[in-house]
């Protein structure tokens, strides 16, 4: 195919050959960064949570006599126990996705803060009814759960879960186990480290990280363990369980307050968490199948356009010995060039417009794999466009030739 | 003249029904989603307070510890004008403004009287007397509390409307008495609707920042006394009691302030600079920043605006320039192919102008055509805007100044559109057209 002529007819159309040029380079851009972005929210919906979500589900009361905590504890596990299907009840603080309970600085010296992390704290079992996978030490044994004693937030000095995250924040390239930190006067010794556990709400501001958390062992009762209770169940029975869980509260303890927004099963609450990325992934999804649209039938409109004016032209190539491949070859080649130049500004604008987004949100920078990905997208698409109008003008007839307009 | 070029477009656009649908539609499509996003942008960066933004102020300090390395500026931006008890009650007392109050959120749970109803909660601002008269918050029935009662613990409480619906069946309830958090509390004024959007002075608390507002109003140091749990407490220094906010090293109330003049607020901030040396002197507070944002600047600071939100507004206007981009081929293809049309109507002596004003005038109709149907589109992106699980959802509403910035947008963008294949049309040399004919 020579290119020489497709050129020339080019150069005596500019215009119209610059303006889908710059269609396409704008679809270019903001198909990179709009795909870069819904793989950032995809990647963020599959956080792993560490925890058997399926099967595990919270209970949260509030509104009772802190001094009752005790007796409301005692009520509520043998009530909500009491249900059919529920396997295990445990008083905990949280659970992921659930409300955030305890976030704080902790220290290696006692003087320098240098992490925020998130302290789960929960009575004899919970770490097992959790399914924490522990990847080295051990399970807290019974006498580590201690009692809390007053209004202390934890025992002085507890034994401690800890995620591999955080043991390579606070020890890098160190064996964890047996190492201590502090949390004001509080201290934790590592006796195992845990695959994962999510913090509750993780946001990307502040300097936390997804997965720096600690599991505190304890005894229900005190400032720390009382009106949320983690409820383990069959992972098909779990919603029907956690309707009557809630229900039962009003005749297990008449006068608390169930916090309905998050006493949920955890696939309810993550799916909650991330209700607002699955919106935007959605949208952006949206933004690109009309943009693709318009800029595929801004194609057929002007290449249409095109072929018509040319009519008498390729009557005479035809007339001239072209045959019907030639002409389709020719008009798929044209769009191709035009295509080219387009994704050529489009690559450089999809560069720039990603160095704006990084200045002004908080978005990494693209990788630059997702460019040729879009550029072979938008010429799949320059093709699939040009192919209606391309084809009409193959089926012109050499007699059109002869024909005075 | 104005009439026959509309019967010339009229005509054109029967010859070219796809194309002309097509442009249209994409028009329309890129108009609607600006809209929708406009719409949710201006609502979540409205003014609160539009009449009393000016004047009202968040006083900032830095009450870090000696070895704290955060700097100001970064400390601000996450906690607002958040601070000690003693800092913001000091401040307080000084009365250097002509209004001020202190503030922190609570959840209040509140026991109905009538047997057979189960406690529930609601959102509760606990503050000092001047909230309601500087934050303009209106009174149904009674009135605000005094800075007696204040001072004095008194257990009185001002109710939002919507509340007294719910207990009081909507009538006056003034004297009758509240059982919040386990405490009695003497109803004392019920609000007028009342719920500035953003909730501003929410946002440093733990509090939504959009909302319906909150429902039970109580005095602060009343409060205090009955221990309640406020929203948001930041702790920065060891060896702390949470049993004693008031005197912990912990932030968790704000101020604000009402200055009547920038003078007084560069006085205000003279006033500030020096309350923050002495701390330093007595050896309670180490770091001399200090800050004094107006309403409008703390919003920007604090970022209340969803950086979601800005960026759907972006994507929108990428998508509004393609649309248009898209557009100005169509017009163009569709121009050129009239060049004989153009050539006939030259010869016979239309001028040059005559021909732009013509395609103009095309250009326009295709963006009214696109108007109507970009508010289409508007409506039913905010439709679907208001199932989303947003704070600010239910708020998403078309005003009548989105619904007339739709028209505005849609012509500006055909004209801008039309430009370009309007001038290569009276552009058009007649001779040639008509012997090539």
């Amino acid at each position: 195919m020579h290119i020489q002529p497709i050129l020339a007819a080019l150069k005596k159309h500019k215009l119209a050959t610059f303006l889908i040029a710059m269609e396409i380079a704008l679809a270019c851009a903001v198909l990179c960064n709009a795909c870069f972005m819904i793989a950032g929210r995809l990647t963020a919906m599959h956080r792993v949570s560490g925890v058997d979500e399926s099967a595990l589900g919270e209970i949260v009361v509030t509104g009772f006599d802190p001094k009752q905590v005790d007796d409301l504890n005692a009520r509520m596990v043998a009530g909500l126990s009491a249900i059919p299907g529920v396997e295990s009840v445990h008083v905990v603080t949280s659970v992921p996705f659930g409300p955030q309970n305890g976030v704080n600085g902790v220290t290696l010296d006692q003087k320098h803060y240098t992490t925020v992390v998130e302290y789960y704290a929960g009575g004899p079992g919970t770490p097992e009814a959790l399914g924490l996978k522990l990847l080295a030490g051990s399970m807290p044994e019974a006498d580590d759960y201690q009692a809390l004693p007053g209004q202390d937030y934890f025992p002085a000095s507890s034994r401690v879960l800890i995620t591999r995250a955080l043991a390579q924040r606070l020890w890098p390239g160190q064996n964890p186990l047996g190492k201590e930190f502090w949390a004001a006067k509080y201290e934790f010794r590592v006796i195992g480290v845990v695959a994962n556990l999510a913090v509750s709400q993780y946001t990307e501001f502040g300097e936390r990280g997804a997965d720096w958390s600690v599991f505190v062992p304890a005894q229900p009762g005190g400032s720390l363990l009382g009106g949320t209770y983690l409820i383990r169940a069959p992972s098909g029975d779990l919603e029907r369980v956690m309707t009557q869980a809630r229900a039962a509260v009003a005749q297990i303890a008449p006068d608390v307050v169930v916090d309905h927004h998050y006493s949920q099963s955890i696939p309810t609450l993550r799916a909650r968490f991330f209700a607002a990325d699955r919106s935007m992934a959605g949208l952006l999804v949206g933004v690109i199948v009309a943009l693709l649209g318009i800029t595929a039938f801004g194609i057929v409109g002007l290449a249409s356009f095109w072929v018509a004016q040319r009519t008498r032209q390729i009557g005479v190539r035809r007339a001239l010995g072209a045959t019907r491949a030639d002409i389709l070859r020719y008009f798929q080649t044209e769009n191709f060039l035009i295509v080219t130049f387009g994704i050529v500004v489009g690559v450089v604008l999809a560069i720039c417009i990603n160095l704006l987004l990084m200045k002004f949100f908080e978005v990494p920078r693209l990788p630059l794999w997702y460019l040729p990905v879009g550029v072979v997208v938008l010429w799949l698409l320059g093709q699939m466009a040009v192919l209606v109008p391309a084809l009409r003008a193959a089926s012109v007839p050499p007699v059109v030739a002869t024909r005075s307009v | 003249m104005f009439g026959y070029y509309l019967d010339l477009a009229r005509r054109s656009f029967r010859h070219n029904r796809v194309l002309t649908a097509l442009m249209v539609l994409a028009l329309g499509l890129g108009i609607g989603a600006s809209i929708t996003t406009l719409t949710v942008l201006k609502l979540l960066s409205g003014d609160p307070l539009p009449q009393k933004s000016v004047r009202l102020y968040a006083p900032e300090i830095n009450p870090l510890s000696k070895d704290s390395t955060t700097p100001a500026a970064r400390l601000w931006e996450g906690w607002g004008n958040l601070m000690t008890y003693t800092d913001a009650m000091n401040l307080l007392h000084a009365r250097k403004a002509a209004r001020q109050s202190v503030m922190a959120l609570t959840q209040a749970k509140v026991a109905p009287q009538e047997a057979g109803q189960r406690p529930f909660f609601s959102n509760g601002v606990i503050a000092t007397s001047d909230f309601f008269a500087m934050f303009d918050a209106a009174f149904q029935y009674g009135g605000a509390w005094s800075a007696d009662d204040d001072e004095g613990r008194a257990h009185v409480a001002v109710i939002a409307g919507f509340l007294n619906d719910k207990l009081f069946g909507g009538q006056n309830s003034v004297g009758k008495i509240l059982r919040i958090n386990e405490h009695d509390y003497r109803i004392v004024g019920v609000l007028k609707p009342w719920a500035p959007q953003p909730r501003f002075y929410a946002t440093s608390l733990g509090g939504r920042g959009y909302g319906n507002g909150d429902a039970v109003f109580m005095p602060l140091q009343a409060a205090v006394v009955d221990k309640m749990n406020p929203q948001n407490v930041n702790c920065f220094d060891t060896g702390f009691d949470v049993e004693h906010l008031d005197t912990a090293p912990c932030a968790w109330v704000s101020l604000w302030v009402e200055l009547a003049s920038t003078a007084d607020a560069d006085a205000y901030k003279t006033f500030l600079s020096s309350y923050v040396a002495q701390q330093i002197s007595l050896g309670r507070m180490h770091h001399p920043e200090t800050n004094l944002p107006d309403l409008m600047g703390y919003l920007a600071q604090q970022r209340v605006v969803p950086d979601d939100a800005r960026l759907q507004a972006n994507l929108a206007f990428g998508f509004l320039l393609i649309c248009i981009v898209n557009t100005v081929g169509l017009l163009l293809a569709k121009c050129l192919r009239r060049s004989r049309e153009i050539g006939v109507r030259r010869a016979l002596g239309a001028s040059r102008g005559a021909i732009f004003a013509q395609f103009m005038v095309e250009s326009g109709m295709i963006g009214a055509a696109g108007g109507v149907l970009g508010l289409i589109f508007a409506e039913l992106g905010l439709w679907a805007i208001r199932h989303q699980p947003a704070e600010y959802a239910g708020l998403a509403h078309l005003d009548l100044t989105m619904f007339a910035a739709t028209f505005v947008v849609a012509l500006i963008a055909s004209l801008i559109a039309g430009l370009l294949p309007a001038w290569r049309a009276c552009v058009v040399a007649p001779a040639p057209q008509l012997k090539a004919a």
